[in-house]
C-alpha cells in the first residue's frame, strides 16, 4: 500500500450521484481512493481524477454548466494541463465539455426519455488514459443511464474530432458493428466518447465504474479503470 | 366566511368540529381549526381504517419497529436494520401526473431518511386504465416521468414495482412508492431510542415554505375527485429533487454524528404534522414560532404556513448545545436551517404568529386523539358473469397463449423500467422485469429480496382472498430468489369509506391480509391507506398492495428466475386446479370477470415458501420463477424469454389443456434444476409435502408444448418486448 497504490480522485458536487460507486470501482480494482470537493481548491496529490455521474446542482441550466465553474474545475484544468489523467463519466463528461476540455456537447436523447440499459461500446483508439489496456474494435459492456446524452458537435468540430481520431468509444453491436439500432440516444456518428488531442482527457456517457463487479453487473469498466490506475501508477512520485 | 362554513370548507364534520370545543373549552381559531383539519383529515389520522389495522400482526422477532413511525424497520442482522415503508400518491397524480408521481417518491424517501436510513431502493406499484385510451397513455408516461425525473436525481436506484391495467383506473390511476433504507440497528431515530428533552430546539431545514400543497392532505387525498380533477391542480405539490438529494447527504451527515434527539419529514400537513407529531410522541408540547420560518413568498398567512405542504423540508430536534455543529453541517450542504420550536413540559403545543398567539392545543389532541369511525358495512357481491373455468374452450390455443403474452398486465415492461435508473449505488444484484429485485447490503455477503404485488381482479371478485394473494404472491416472488419473507408493508388503496359497500371492501381485504401474514409469519410494518379513489359512482377495485422484504443470508445462493442454459429438468411445485376466474385468460381471451378466485391455502403456501428456501439453500435450483399471473404456460414462456433458452414439456393430468396451461391457481412455482440434482429435489419436495411434477427440459430454440403447439423463442419476445411499445404506438 502507500506509495504502491495510486490515489484517484473523485469530485463531489452537489448533486453527484455516482461518486461513492466511482470510488468504490477504483478501489475494487486495486487503487486508493480519495474524495474531492466541489468547493475546494484542492486535489489532495491525486494522481488521476474522476468527474462522476449525477446531477451537478441539479443540472437546471444545461447540464454540467455550473459544476463547469466549481472551485475544484480550475484545480482539474490546470492539473489536465499538466497532463495529470482526467476522467468524466456522464454528467462528468458533460462537465468536461461544458469547460471547454472536450469538444462538442450533449443533448436530449433522441426519444426525449431517459434511457438505462446496458450497451455495447468499440473501442476506437488505445491511445487515452483509460484505454491502454483496449485494442481498437474490442467491445466491452458497460450500462448507460441518461436523459441527456446524445453527442453532438458542429461540422468544424466534428471534422477535427474525427480527422485526429478523437472518438475514444462508439455504441456499438455486440460484434462492433455501428448502426442506429445500437445508438441508444441519437449520438452523432455513434460517439459514446471522445479525448483531447493528448489522451489523457477522457469523457464518456457510459458508466464504466458500473461495470466492475461481476456480481452486480457486467465487467467492460475493469478494462478501463486498469488502464486509469496503470497511468495513474506511472506519475506516482512524479 | 362565517365559523359554521369554515369547518366544512376544511374537510372537517360537525360532530369533529364538536370535539374540537371540547378539547379547547371553547370556539377554536381559524389557525386551529386549520390545524385540526389537517391532522384529522383521513390521510393523517386513518379515522376510518384504525379500527381495522389494529387487527393486523405487528410483531415478531425481527420487527424493531412496527407501525406508527415514519417506517418499519427489521433486525437483518451483522448490527444492521432494514427501514422500509409505502405510501400512494395517487390522487396528485390524476391531476398532474409527473408533480404527483415525482413528489411522492420525495415523501417516502424522506420517510427513510428520518429513521436514520440511507435509502437504497425504490420500487413503484403502478395501476392505469387501458392503454387503449389516449387519457390512460398520458398518465402513463406522465407518471413513469415523473418517477424517473425525480428518482434518477437523487441517486436512489428504483429496482421493481409491478404495472396493472384495468378499466377501474382511468379515472384513478393507483400511484404507490416503496421506499427501503438500510441503517445501523442501533442508529434508528426514533423518539423511544433517542427521548428528547424540553429545552431542545426543533429546526426546520432544507427548502423554503411556499404556498404550494396547501390543503394537500384534507382536500386531495381525503374526498374522491370531480370528472377532470382540474380544480385541485393548486394542492398538488412541486417537487425539486436537487433539493431533496442535499437534504438526504445532510440528514444522514447529521445522524452518523449523532447530533440529533429526533428527525421528521414534512409531509402531509407539514409543519403542523411534524411538530405535533415529535412533541406527542416525546410527551411533551411544543412553542412554535411562525415569524421564523423561512417562506418563499411574502405575506403568507399563519393558517398556510402551518399547512404548506411545501416538499424538501425536514424538521430536527437537537439540544442546544449542539445547534451550531447542526447549522455547520446545513450550510456544508446549501440548506437554510431556522430554530422553529422548543420543546416544552406540560404537552400544549402554542403557535405565534406576529407577536400573537394563534393557536394553542394539546400537541397530543393533534397527533393521536383524533377521531375513530367504525363506519357501516354492506357486504357486496361479486360482479356478475359466469364463471370462465366452465366455459369450453374454443378457437387456437397457440393464439391464446399468444394473446395472454401480450396482454398488458403480463407483457414486458421493459419501456417502463428503462426509465429508471437501477444501477447507481452499485448494489443492484437483480433489477426489475424479475420476480423480485435483489439489492446487496453493503458490507456484507446479504442481500434483499423486494417486491410489491396488488390482485386487482381476485379483489373484485373477492377481497379477503385478493388480499390475501396479494400477500401471498408478494411472498413467492421473494422466496424464489431464495430469499426468506420477513415482513411486509402495505399500501390499501379504495373507494370512498363512507361508502357501506367500500368499507366493507376495506374490512374484508385487510381480514385477508392478517390471516395471510398470520400464516406466512410475515408481519405489518407499516403502511399507508389510500380512500376515496372514485370518481362519480366508479371506484377502483379494492386494490391492497404488499410491499414484502425478504433475507438472502449470503447473496451468491440467489437463484434466477429464467433457464440460463440447456439441459435443465423443468419441475412444477405445487397443484393446478380448474381455475381460471379472475385470470389473465379470462379478461384477455374471453373478456370475462366472473367467477371465483382461485383457492388460497395457506399451509401449502407456507409448505412452498419453506420449499424453495431450503432447496436454494442446498444449491439445488438452476432458475426458479413464480407461477402467477398467466399461468403455468407463461409462467414458462418468462422463463425461456428471459435467459433465450427453449424448452420442451408434456402437460399430462386430467385438466383440459388450456385450464392446465392458462389456471392461475396458487402456491406454485416453475424450477430448473439439473440431472444430478433432481433426485434431491424430488425427496426434499416430498418431505415438505409440495408435489412435484417433472414437465421436461430446456434446450433448442422453440418452446414446445408436446401434442399442443410450439412457438419458437425469438417470437415469444417479439410478442413479450413488443406489446407494451405498440400499445403506446411505438415500434419495438
Amino acid at each position: 500500500m502507500g506509495r504502491t497504490t495510486p490515489r484517484v480522485g473523485v469530485v463531489t458536487f452537489p448533486g453527484s450521484l455516482d461518486d461513492r460507486d466511482a470510488l468504490r470501482a477504483v478501489e475494487l480494482m486495486g487503487g486508493e481512493g480519495v474524495s474531492l470537493w466541489h468547493a475546494d481548491h484542492d486535489l489532495r496529490d491525486v494522481q488521476a481524477v474522476i468527474l462522476p455521474g449525477g446531477f451537478s446542482y441539479g443540472d437546471y441550466l444545461r447540464c454540467g454548466a455550473i459544476a463547469a465553474h466549481a472551485p475544484i474545475m480550475e484545480e482539474v484544468a490546470a492539473f489536465a494541463q499538466r497532463g495529470g489523467p482526467v476522467l468524466g463519466i456522464c454528467n462528468g463528461f458533460q462537465i468536461l465539455c461544458e469547460s471547454g476540455l472536450l469538444p462538442g456537447a450533449l443533448i436530449r436523447n433522441r426519444s426525449l426519455r431517459f434511457i438505462c440499459r446496458e450497451v455495447w461500446l468499440r473501442v476506437e483508439t488505445a491511445g487515452t488514459v483509460v484505454t491502454g489496456d483496449l485494442t481498437p474494435g474490442e467491445t466491452i459492456r458497460v450500462p448507460i443511464k441518461h436523459g441527456e446524452g446524445q453527442f453532438l458537435a458542429t461540422p468544424d468540430q466534428l471534422a477535427r474530432i474525427e480527422g485526429e481520431g478523437l472518438v475514444v468509444f462508439r455504441y456499438s453491436s455486440r460484434h462492433g458493428v455501428t448502426g442506429d439500432e445500437h445508438n441508444p440516444n441519437g449520438a452523432t456518428n455513434h460517439i459514446a466518447g471522445v479525448r483531447n488531442e493528448a489522451g489523457n482527457v477522457v469523457g464518456l456517457m457510459p458508466h464504466p465504474e458500473h461495470a466492475v463487479d461481476p456480481d452486480v453487473g457486467p465487467t467492460g469498466g475493469q478494462a478501463v479503470f486498469a488502464s486509469l490506475l496503470a497511468t495513474a501508477m506511472a506519475r506516482v512520485g512524479a | 366566511m362565517t365559523g359554521g362554513e369554515l369547518h366544512r370548507q376544511l374537510g372537517l364534520a360537525d360532530d369533529e368540529l364538536d370535539r374540537i370545543v371540547e378539547t379547547l373549552g371553547r370556539e377554536p381559531t381559524r389557525e386551529e381549526l386549520a390545524m385540526y383539519a389537517a391532522m384529522w383529515s383521513e390521510h393523517c389520522s386513518y379515522k376510518s381504517s384504525k379500527v381495522y389495522l389494529r387487527t393486523l400482526p405487528t410483531e415478531g422477532p425481527v420487527v424493531l419497529v412496527g407501525p406508527g413511525q415514519d417506517a418499519g424497520a427489521v433486525d437483518i442482522g451483522d448490527g444492521l436494520a432494514a427501514v422500509f415503508k409505502m405510501e400512494s400518491h395517487s390522487h396528485p397524480s390524476a391531476i398532474e401526473p409527473y408533480q404527483g408521481a415525482a413528489t411522492g417518491v420525495g415523501g417516502i424517501v424522506r420517510d427513510i431518511v428520518s429513521m436514520g436510513a440511507r435509502p437504497v431502493a425504490l420500487l413503484d406499484p403502478l395501476m392505469f386504465g387501458p392503454l387503449e385510451e389516449e387519457r390512460n397513455r398520458w398518465l402513463l408516461a406522465g407518471v413513469v416521468a415523473g418517477i424517473g425525473g425525480y428518482g434518477n436525481c437523487i441517486g436512489v436506484p428504483t429496482v421493481g414495482g409491478e404495472i396493472r391495467f384495468a378499466p377501474p383506473h382511468s379515472a384513478n390511476p393507483t400511484v404507490d412508492v416503496m421506499c427501503v433504507g438500510i441503517a445501523l440497528a442501533d442508529g434508528l431515530v426514533t423518539a423511544a431510542s433517542r427521548r428528547p428533552q424540553a429545552g431542545s430546539l426543533m429546526v426546520l431545514y432544507g427548502a423554503t415554505t411556499g404556498r404550494d400543497g396547501i390543503g394537500g392532505v384534507s382536500v386531495l387525498a381525503s374526498a374522491a375527485l370531480d370528472e377532470t380533477g382540474e380544480g385541485s391542480r393548486p394542492s398538488v405539490q412541486i417537487g425539486d429533487p436537487f433539493a431533496e438529494k442535499l437534504l438526504i447527504e445532510a440528514s444522514l451527515e447529521l445522524v452518523e454524528r449523532g447530533l440529533l434527539e429526533g428527525l421528521q419529514d414534512l409531509g402531509g400537513a407539514g409543519i403542523t404534522c411534524a411538530v405535533s407529531e415529535s412533541a406527542s410522541r416525546a410527551g411533551l408540547g411544543a412553542e412554535l414560532d411562525l415569524d421564523v420560518v423561512p417562506l418563499r413568498e411574502q405575506g403568507m398567512e399563519a393558517f398556510e404556513i402551518l399547512t404548506s405542504e411545501s416538499q424538501e423540508r425536514m424538521l430536527a430536534i437537537v439540544r442546544s448545545s449542539q445547534l451550531d455543529e447542526v447549522r455547520a453541517v446545513c450550510e456544508r450542504w446549501g440548506l437554510a436551517t431556522a430554530v422553529v420550536a422548543e420543546l416544552v413540559e406540560g404537552g400544549t403545543l402554542t403557535v405565534r404568529h406576529r407577536g400573537d398567539v394563534v393557536a394553542a392545543m394539546p400537541a397530543r389532541s393533534l397527533a393521536d386523539d383524533g377521531p375513530v369511525y367504525e363506519r357501516p358495512l354492506e357486504p357486496g357481491s361479486s360482479p356478475d358473469g359466469d364463471d370462465p373455468t366452465f366455459r369450453p374452450f374454443e378457437g387456437d390455443l397457440r393464439e391464446a397463449f399468444l394473446t395472454v403474452l401480450a396482454a398488458p398486465n403480463v407483457a414486458s415492461k421493459r419501456w417502463v423500467f428503462e426509465q429508471y435508473d437501477s444501477v447507481v449505488q452499485g448494489q443492484t444484484l437483480v433489477g426489475a422485469g424479475s420476480d423480485a429485485a435483489v439489492i446487496g447490503v453493503p458490507g456484507t455477503m446479504k442481500g434483499l429480496a423486494l417486491s410489491c404485488d396488488g390482485k386487482g381482479r381476485f379483489g373484485a371478485l373477492d377481497p379477503y382472498l385478493g388480499a390475501a394473494h396479494a400477500v401471498a404472491e408478494a411472498a413467492r416472488n421473494v422466496a424464489v430468489t431464495g430469499a426468506k419473507p420477513l415482513a411486509i408493508t402495505n399500501c390499501l388503496n379504495f373507494g370512498n369509506p363512507e361508502r357501506p359497500r367500500v368499507m366493507w371492501e376495506f374490512a374484508e381485504s385487510v381480514r385477508g391480509m392478517r390471516d395471510a401474514c398470520v400464516a406466512l409469519d410475515t408481519p405489518v410494518t407499516g403502511g399507508n391507506v389510500s380512500f376515496y379513489n372514485e370518481t362519480g359512482d366508479s371506484a377502483i377495485w379494492p386494490t391492497p398492495v404488499v410491499g414484502m422484504l425478504g433475507l438472502l443470508s449470503d447473496h451468491r445462493l440467489r437463484v434466477p428466475s429464467a433457464f440460463a442454459r440447456a439441459g435443465l429438468a423443468i419441475y412444477l411445485l405445487g397443484d393446478t386446479f380448474a381455475e381460471l376466474g379472475g385470470s389473465e385468460y379470462a379478461e384477455a381471451v374471453l373478456g370475462s370477470l366472473g367467477g371465483r378466485p382461485p383457492a388460497l391455502d395457506l399451509e401449502k403456501e407456507r409448505a412452498l415458501l419453506d420449499l424453495l428456501h431450503a432447496a436454494a439453500s442446498d444449491t439445488l435450483l438452476s432458475s426458479a420463477h413464480d407461477c402467477g399471473d398467466g399461468g403455468l404456460g407463461i409462467a414458462l414462456a418468462e422463463c425461456a424469454i428471459g435467459g433465450g433458452h427453449g424448452f420442451a414439456v408434456a402437460i399430462e393430468g386430467d385438466l383440459p389443456p388450456h385450464v392446465a396451461l392458462f389456471s392461475e391457481s396458487a402456491s406454485r412455482a416453475v424450477v430448473g434444476v439439473t440431472p444430478e440434482h433432481e433426485e434431491a429435489l424430488v425427496s426434499l419436495a416430498s418431505r415438505h409435502d409440495v408435489p412435484a411434477a417433472r414437465l421436461g427440459e430446456t434446450g433448442g430454440p422453440r418452446a414446445a408444448f408436446d401434442g399442443l403447439f410450439e412457438v419458437p423463442v425469438v417470437e415469444l419476445i417479439d410478442v413479450y418486448e413488443g406489446s407494451i411499445p405498440r400499445l403506446l404506438g411505438e415500434t419495438a
